[in-house]
C-alpha cells in the first residue's frame, strides 16, 4: 500500500475538518474505553497477570530462536509445513505459491495485520487468484479499497450510512430498495453474501494470535467466526503469522488470553479461540487437507537486543490506540500506513525507516494513557522519545525545531544568561499579551498559537519561587533545631508542634 | 544459506548468543516439558457444583442460552424442547459421538437426528463438549468424527451437550487433561473454545450477535451423579 505517513500532518488537518470521520470516531471512546476499564476491575489478578504476561514474552524473546525452532519441529511432526520468510516479498510468493500448487482461484480470509503489512491481497490480485475479506469490517474496507483504520477494528473510521451505500453499490444483484438502515440489516446482508464466498474458497488464509512451540499449535481469536470457516472449508490453511507471535506452552497461551481480550474490546474472552495443528487428520470428516505456516521476519530481527526489543511484546489488542488522544481526534488513516496510533508510532519507523516516518513518533501528546492500559506493560512514551532521538541525530526533523532546540542549548548551558533571558521573555510577553494575558502569534511557533493561544507567564519564574521556597525552609529548620529537633526533618518538626 | 538459517542466525547475532549455550537450551526444554501453571484467577477455583453454576452464570452474560438436566438419559427431551420453545422444525444433525449416539433418542420420534458433517445446509448442529471452563462460561470442543468441527459453526443454531464433571474451573485443568488424553505435545487438529453466539461490532461498535457462526448458542448441562 501507498505510504502517506510522511504527510502526516496535512493528513491529521484533513481528518480534523472531516466531519463524517470525527461522527465516527466518537464510537472508539464510546466503544472501548469504559469496557476496557470494566473488564479490567472484574479480574483482582489483572494488573499481576499484566507481569505474568510480559514476563511470558520476555523469556521467549530471550530465546527466541530455541522456540522457533521447537514450534517448527511439532508443526512438521503433526503433518503440517513451516515456511520461512525474510521479507514482505519472500511471503507473498511463498502463498502466491501454495495457492497455484492447488489451482486456486479464490482466497478466503480473516482478518490479519500481517497480511496488510506485507500487501497481501494487492499481489495475489496482480497474479490472478482473488482475495476476499471475510471478517466484516476487512470486508467493509476491501469494497472500499481501504486500508484499516484500527488494528482490531477495521472498519471504525465509517458510519453505518457509508456501509449503507457500499453494499447498495456492491451487491448489485440484491433489490436497489431494500432497507438499510440498521446495522443488523448490514451484517445479515454480509453473512449470506460471504457464506457462499466461504463454501466457495480454494484456499484459507489466517494469521495468528499465538504459535504454540509446545505443540506446534496456531492459535486465532475471533468473535464472528469468519476464521474457523476460512480454515476448516477450503483444501489448506495458510497461516501467516511473524516471528514474534511463538510462545512455549499452552500454559502461556492462556495467561496471555486472559488480558488480550480484556484489554482489546472489555469482553473478557473473545467467542472464538480456535487452536489448529496440522490438517485434517485420518477418520476427520471436514478440515483443510493441507496446512502451511509462513514465518514472516521483515524487520523484527533487527528490533532484538535494541531498545525497541519490548516493542516485540506487543499482542496487537489496540487498547493503546483505544486511549491515545491524538488516535480520537485524527483516526488511523492519517498515520499513513499499516498501524496506526502509538503502537504504529513505535513500529511503522522499525518497518518502513524512519526517514519515511517519522511525524509518527513526534505525533503524541506523552499523556502516558497507552503504556498505562498495555496489557504486556510496552513503554510506549520511552520508545517514541528514542525515534525522536534518532530522528534528530540524523537531522530528519525540520529546521526550525532544530534551531530553536540548539538555541535553548546554548542558554541552559550558562544559567546566568538563561535567567536573565527567562526574565527578559516573559517580560516582553506580559506587555504584548497586555490585559488579555494571551498572545496569539508568536515567532518560530505560528503552528502553536494557529489554534489556540499562549497564556502569558504570570507572577515569578519556578527559579525564584524556588530559591525563596529553599530560603523559608532553612530558616523554618533553623527555628525547629533550636528545642532540641533534629534540624534535617522539618515536615516531621512541623507535624509534632 | 536457507531464509530459517538466515533469520534464527539474525535473531542468535542479535541476543549475543551462539545457540549451543547450554544453559538457554536447559530452560528452553524444562519449560516445555515441565509447563509452569503460573497464576491462576480464584474466580474458579470451586467445587464442582459450583464450578456448574459458575459455568452457567458466566455463560449467561455471553448470551449463551443453557439448561439444566439431571442426567443423560434426558437429553433428547430437552433438545426437543428447545426446538419446540424456537418454533424449530425437529431435525439435527450431529457427529458420531458415541455419548450422543446412545442416548434415548426413540423417546422423541418427532426427532430426527442425522449423522455427519455440515455442509451449510442445517438449521441445528448438536455436539459434545470435551470440557467446560467456568471461568468465563467457555466450552471446549475437540475436532473429529466424533464432533466435526463445522457443525459448531456452519448452522444457525449450535447445540453443546456438557457433562458437568467435565467443567473445569480453568483453562490450564483443561490442557492438563489434553495431554493426559493425547499425550505431551500432542493435540486434536482443531481445539476450539467459545464462549457464547457469534458476533460482530465492527458497524459503529455496535455488538450484534450472528456474524458468520450460528446466532444461538445453547449448552445442556448434564448434572449426572455427585463427586
Amino acid at each position: 500500500m501507498q505510504i502517506t505517513s510522511p504527510a502526516f500532518k496535512d493528513n491529521a488537518a484533513s481528518a480534523l475538518n472531516n466531519k463524517t470521520l470525527q461522527k465516527a470516531l466518537l464510537n472508539v471512546e464510546r466503544g472501548f474505553i469504559d469496557k476496557r476499564a470494566k473488564a479490567a476491575a472484574g479480574l483482582p489478578e489483572f494488573e499481576r497477570l499484566r507481569d505474568d504476561a510480559r514476563d511470558i514474552k520476555n523469556h521467549t524473546l530471550a530465546h527466541l530462536d530455541l522456540y522457533l525452532d521447537a514450534y517448527e519441529r511439532r508443526v512438521t511432526a503433526s503433518g503440517g509445513h513451516v515456511h520461512w520468510a525474510e521479507t514482505a516479498e519472500d511471503a507473498r510468493a511463498i502463498i502466491l505459491d501454495i495457492c497455484r500448487s492447488l489451482k486456486a482461484k479464490t482466497i478466503t480470509k480473516s482478518k490479519s495485520m500481517v497480511a496488510e503489512e506485507i500487501d497481501l491481497n494487492d499481489y495475489l490480485e496482480d497474479h490472478g487468484v482473488r482475495p476476499v475479506e471475510t471478517d466484516l469490517g476487512e470486508y467493509i474496507i476491501q469494497i472500499r479499497h481501504e486500508p484499516p483504520s484500527h488494528i482490531i477494528a477495521p472498519a471504525v473510521h465509517l458510519t453505518k450510512e457509508q456501509v449503507a451505500d457500499d453494499f447498495r453499490r456492491v451487491h448489485g444483484h440484491l433489490d436497489p430498495k431494500r432497507n438499510l438502515d440498521e446495522p443488523v440489516t448490514l451484517l445479515s446482508e454480509a453473512r449470506t453474501v460471504l457464506r457462499e464466498q466461504f463454501l466457495a474458497a480454494d484456499v484459507g488464509l489466517t494469521g495468528a494470535n499465538f504459535l504454540v512451540a509446545e505443540t506446534g499449535t496456531s492459535v486465532i481469536v475471533t468473535n464472528e467466526g469468519n476464521g474457523d470457516l476460512t480454515q476448516t472449508l477450503p483444501k489448506a490453511h495458510i497461516v501467516l503469522a511473524s516471528i514474534e507471535k511463538v510462545v512455549p506452552t499452552l500454559d502461556d497461551v492462556a495467561k496471555i488470553m486472559r488480558v488480550l481480550a480484556r484489554s482489546a474490546t472489555g469482553q473478557e474472552m473473545s467467542v472464538y479461540t480456535t487452536f489448529s495443528t496440522g490438517p485434517r487428520r485420518e477418520g476427520d470428516l471436514d478440515g483443510p487437507g493441507e496446512y502451511h505456516v509462513v514465518i514472516l521476519d521483515n524487520g523484527r530481527t533487527a528490533m532484538l537486543g535494541t531498545e525497541f526489543q519490548d516493542m516485540l511484546r506487543c499482542i496487537r489488542c489496540g487498547a493503546c490506540m483505544n486511549h491515545c488522544p491524538v488516535y480520537h481526534a485524527v483516526g488511523g488513516h492519517a498515520y499513513g500506513w499499516v498501524y496506526p496510533g502509538p503502537m504504529g508510532a513505535v513500529l511503522t519507523p522499525t518497518l518502513i525507516g524512519v526517514d519515511n516516518s517519522g511525524h509518527l513518533p513526534n505525533a503524541s501528546t506523552f499523556c502516558g494513557r497507552c503504556e498505562s492500559v498495555c496489557p504486556m506493560r510496552i513503554p510506549l512514551p520511552k520508545m517514541m522519545r528514542h525515534w525522536r532521538e534518532r530522528e534528530f541525530e540524523k537531522h530528519l526533523g525540520a529546521a526550525v525545531p532544530r534551531v530553536a532546540v540548539r538555541l535553548w542549548a546554548a542558554f541552559a548551558r550558562r544559567p546566568l544568561l538563561y535567567r536573565l533571558m527567562v526574565g527578559a521573555a516573559s517580560t516582553a510577553m506580559r506587555l504584548i499579551g497586555g490585559k488579555k494575558g494571551r498572545l496569539s502569534s508568536m515567532l518560530l511557533a505560528g503552528g502553536w498559537v494557529k489554534h489556540r493561544d499562549l497564556a502569558v507567564p504570570t507572577g515569578r519564574t519556578f527559579i525564584d519561587q524556588w530559591k525563596a521556597r529553599q530560603d523559608d525552609r532553612e530558616a523554618a529548620g533553623h527555628a525547629a533545631a533550636k528545642p532540641g529537633h533534629a534540624a534535617a526533618k522539618p515536615g516531621h518538626a512541623g507535624a509534632k508542634h | 544459506m536457507t531464509a530459517r538459517d538466515a533469520i534464527l542466525a539474525r535473531i542468535r547475532r542479535s541476543l549475543g548468543t551462539s545457540g549451543s549455550d547450554i544453559a538457554r537450551r536447559a530452560d528452553v526444554s524444562d519449560r516445555l516439558q515441565r509447563p509452569p501453571k503460573g497464576l491462576i484467577p480464584l474466580r474458579g477455583q470451586r467445587d464442582r457444583a459450583g464450578r456448574t453454576d459458575l459455568f452457567a452464570a458466566e455463560a449467561a452474560k455471553v448470551s449463551t442460552t443453557v439448561a439444566r438436566v439431571a442426567e443423560a438419559g434426558d437429553v433428547p427431551a430437552a433438545i426437543a424442547d428447545y426446538l419446540r420453545a424456537k418454533n424449530l422444525p425437529q431435525v439435527i444433525r450431529a457427529g458420531a459421538d458415541p455419548r450422543l449416539a446412545d442416548l434415548p433418542w426413540d423417546t422423541q420420534p418427532q426427532l430426527t437426528v442425522s449423522a455427519g458433517p455440515s455442509k451449510g445446509d442445517d438449521l441445528v448442529g448438536l455436539s459434545h463438549a470435551f470440557a467446560g471452563v467456568a471461568e468465563t462460561g467457555t466450552l471446549v470442543l475437540t475436532s473429529g468424527a466424533d464432533n466435526p468441527t463445522t457443525l459448531a459453526f456452519l448452522p444457525e443454531y449450535h447445540l453443546v451437550v456438557l457433562d458437568a464433571a467435565d467443567i473445569a474451573g480453568d483453562y490450564e485443568a483443561v490442557w492438563d487433561r489434553l495431554r493426559a488424553i493425547y499425550g505431551k505435545g500432542e493435540m486434536p487438529r482443531n481445539l476450539n473454545l467459545i464462549t457464547g453466539p457469534s458476533r460482530s461490532g465492527d458497524i459503529e461498535q455496535t455488538i450484534l450477535l450472528g456474524a458468520h457462526g450460528p446466532r444461538s448458542l445453547h449448552v445442556i448441562i448434564v448434572e449426572g451423579a455427585a463427586e
